[in-house]
């Protein structure tokens, strides 16, 4: 398992958003019918890097998110495969009813790649920082959902998405995060990863929050408390199997994401908890607050964000796990 | 007090400085609309800052919420709020966020930030404004890019309809969005003959220059029966010479030492007053 995770602390940081580009060329290298559409966000976004590369099949539609994915889908009725980009509030926000009724509804095969998600978009603020993205999208039939961790990671889940016949919701971010993967690590649609392993407790997260985990439970591990992480990249289709398979094993269960603690992947575990094994649960996640300006890394620690919050939250259901235990 | 050429080479002083101690934010934006919002500011509108909420006050909206600190600046050299707060602009936990807050910052009459809403909610400001027979106006400032949203045009198409005619829309033409030119991004033209066919009453002027600016608003105050627009033609980056028409300044802070050739521009001279 070991051969999954990279020595993470010391390579150097990378922003999701940038393996997007490098994912993109290759993508447009191997299939002409890959075209990729912006809103006036390329340089952000990072398709300029595929605009670069593939000037005919690249089209900035201006400062105007919802019809960029109306032409997504008409491009898709065709057999082109569109990426859409722009960051997570514009492309799921104002495009909304767009993908709601012109992509997930006929499921046609559009792939929004959006970036700049969460708190971590920083100094721009609360305008700018899509905390309910995850949840819009999940709550989409026929929609897929992925939240990659790393740059390896995102490389590996844009491929996949240009490889499966459906749309798909990509999130991405503007801040540089710490490299966890090798190239050995697999990505598949649907599947959750456990990247570490311990019988105390399980942490499942997913984008920046992952290197949090893995930071939690190291710390953790030296405290003697042994925990599970879980990269839950795949927020829809959820990996049942998984989630519970961890539930079983630890009776103890912590969420962490970038997201709103409603709706994302939290609100996910919680709904194959409670209804299949319940067990103590935390959500670690951003309670119900609009974000604001300032620094990712002082905005990440306001609103609980680090993996010092994730070890406090794994203490809390270790202790409700023990109570449990004890009354039985 | 300073002319209204001097209150807007202020401003744009203040925008540099903001902006170098934020070490993020949107200079050229901010820079190209000094001008407008100094005469807004500064001889057009009736507001009062010992009473920011004042029922009665002209509303503003900056469509364009990326430029902010043309905004700030001008609200603090009004006397809103103190001028040192400036430096302290998008830090965690300060009221002046990176994208205008009306329920932080004092002065501001509606949160902006995402394009294309702004022009809207003032249509709606000024709805009100009718339903409940006040004189207030309502002043809402657009970008070019800006007017690429399809929100924009359904605002134009409602404003019209319902002879908004105190509704007065400020388009800062510059040319320019985050991924070029707009002609090459989007095209928009022709503008004023789109405005027109969506029944607004359009006025076309230098918006640097302040005569012009303010002679344009007397016009526009006159005028019944129509919202109007006047399509100012700016320069983005105005008054720093290595940020004009630069489409990279769009996003950028300046260093400490951009910062200080630019102050020293600003405060030089006459070039741009
Ligand atoms: C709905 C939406 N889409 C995208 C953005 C990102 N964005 C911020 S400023 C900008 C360009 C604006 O260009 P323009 O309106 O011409 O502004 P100006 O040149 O006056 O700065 C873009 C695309 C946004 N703020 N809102
Ligand atoms: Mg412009």
């Amino acid at each position: 398992m070991a051969e999954l995770l990279v020595d993470w602390k010391k390579e150097k940081k990378i922003a999701t958003r940038e393996a997007y580009g490098q994912a993109l060329v290759q993508l447009g290298k191997d299939n002409p019918d890959i075209v990729v559409l912006d809103a006036d966000l390329a340089k952000s976004t990072k398709t300029s890097d595929f605009a670069k590369a593939f000037p005919q099949r690249f089209f900035d539609m201006g400062i105007a998110e919802q019809n960029m994915i109306g032409f997504a889908a008409g491009l898709a009725t065709t057999g082109k495969i569109p990426f859409a980009s722009s960051f997570a509030i514009f492309a799921t926000g104002r495009a909304f009813e767009q993908i709601r009724n012109s992509v997930a509804y006929p499921r046609l095969n559009v792939k929004i790649a959006a970036t700049h998600a969460g708190i971590s978009v920083g100094e721009d603020g609360g305008s700018h920082q899509a905390i309910e993205d995850l949840a819009l999208m999940r709550s989409l039939p026929n929609m897929t959902v992925l939240v990659p961790a790393d740059a390896t990671e995102t490389k590996k889940a844009i491929l996949a998405a240009a490889a499966y016949q459906g749309p798909v919701y990509i999130r991405m971010g503007r801040l540089a995060v710490p490299v966890l993967f090798t190239d050995d690590y697999n990505f598949v649609i649907g599947k959750a990863n456990v990247i570490r392993e311990g019988q105390d407790a399980a942490i499942i997260a997913n984008g920046l929050m992952v290197a949090e985990a893995l930071q939690a439970a190291e710390e953790l591990s030296a405290q003697g408390i042994n925990t599970t992480v879980v990269n839950c990249a795949s927020l829809k289709p959820l990996d049942r199997d998984t989630i519970l398979k961890v539930a079983r094993q630890t009776g103890a269960v912590v969420t962490a994401e970038e997201h709103n603690i409603i709706g994302g992947l939290g609100s996910a575990v919680a709904e194959v908890l409670s209804e299949h094994y319940p067990v103590p649960l935390y959500r670690v996640g951003i309670k119900d607050t609009f974000g604001e300006s300032g620094s990712p890394e002082e905005l990440l620690q306001k609103y609980g964000l680090t993996s010092a919050h994730i070890i406090q939250a794994v203490k809390s259901v270790l202790a409700r796990k023990n109570e449990k235990s004890d009354i039985n | 007090m300073p002319n209204i050429q001097d209150m807007a080479r202020i401003i744009r002083q203040d925008i540099i400085t903001m902006l170098a101690a934020a070490k993020s934010g949107h200079p050229g934006g901010s820079l190209s609309a000094a001008d407008i919002i100094a005469v807004l500011y500064f001889s057009e509108m009736r507001v009062d800052p010992q009473n920011p909420n004042w029922p009665e006050r002209d509303r503003f909206v900056l469509s364009k919420g990326h430029a902010a600190p043309v905004l700030y600046a001008a609200l603090a050299e009004k006397g809103f709020f103190p001028k040192e707060e400036l430096l302290k602009l998008r830090k965690t936990g300060h009221f002046l966020q990176g994208h205008p807050d009306m329920n932080k910052v004092p002065g501001v009459d509606m949160s902006t930030g995402s394009l294309g809403h702004g022009i809207s909610v003032a249509a709606g400001m000024a709805l009100a404004a009718k339903i409940d027979n006040k004189d207030y106006r309502v002043y809402c400032l657009l970008g070019d890019g800006e007017a690429e949203e399809g929100i924009v045009w359904e605002a134009a198409m409602a404003a019209a309809h319902y002879k908004l005619d105190n509704l007065l829309v400020i388009l800062d033409h510059n040319g320019l969005q985050i991924d070029g030119p707009v002609k090459d991004v989007m095209n928009l033209e022709p503008l004023p003959d789109k405005w027109r066919a969506f029944g607004w009453n359009v006025l076309e002027v230098d918006g640097h220059n302040i005569e012009e600016l303010t002679a344009s608003l007397q016009v526009a105050k006159n005028f019944v029966g129509k919202p109007t627009i006047i399509i100012a033609k700016t320069v983005k980056g105005k008054g720093v010479s290595f940020m004009e028409n630069q489409v990279g300044w769009h996003g950028n802070a300046p260093s400490a030492e951009q910062a200080e050739a630019a102050l020293a521009e600003l405060k030089g001279g006459n070039r741009n007053g």
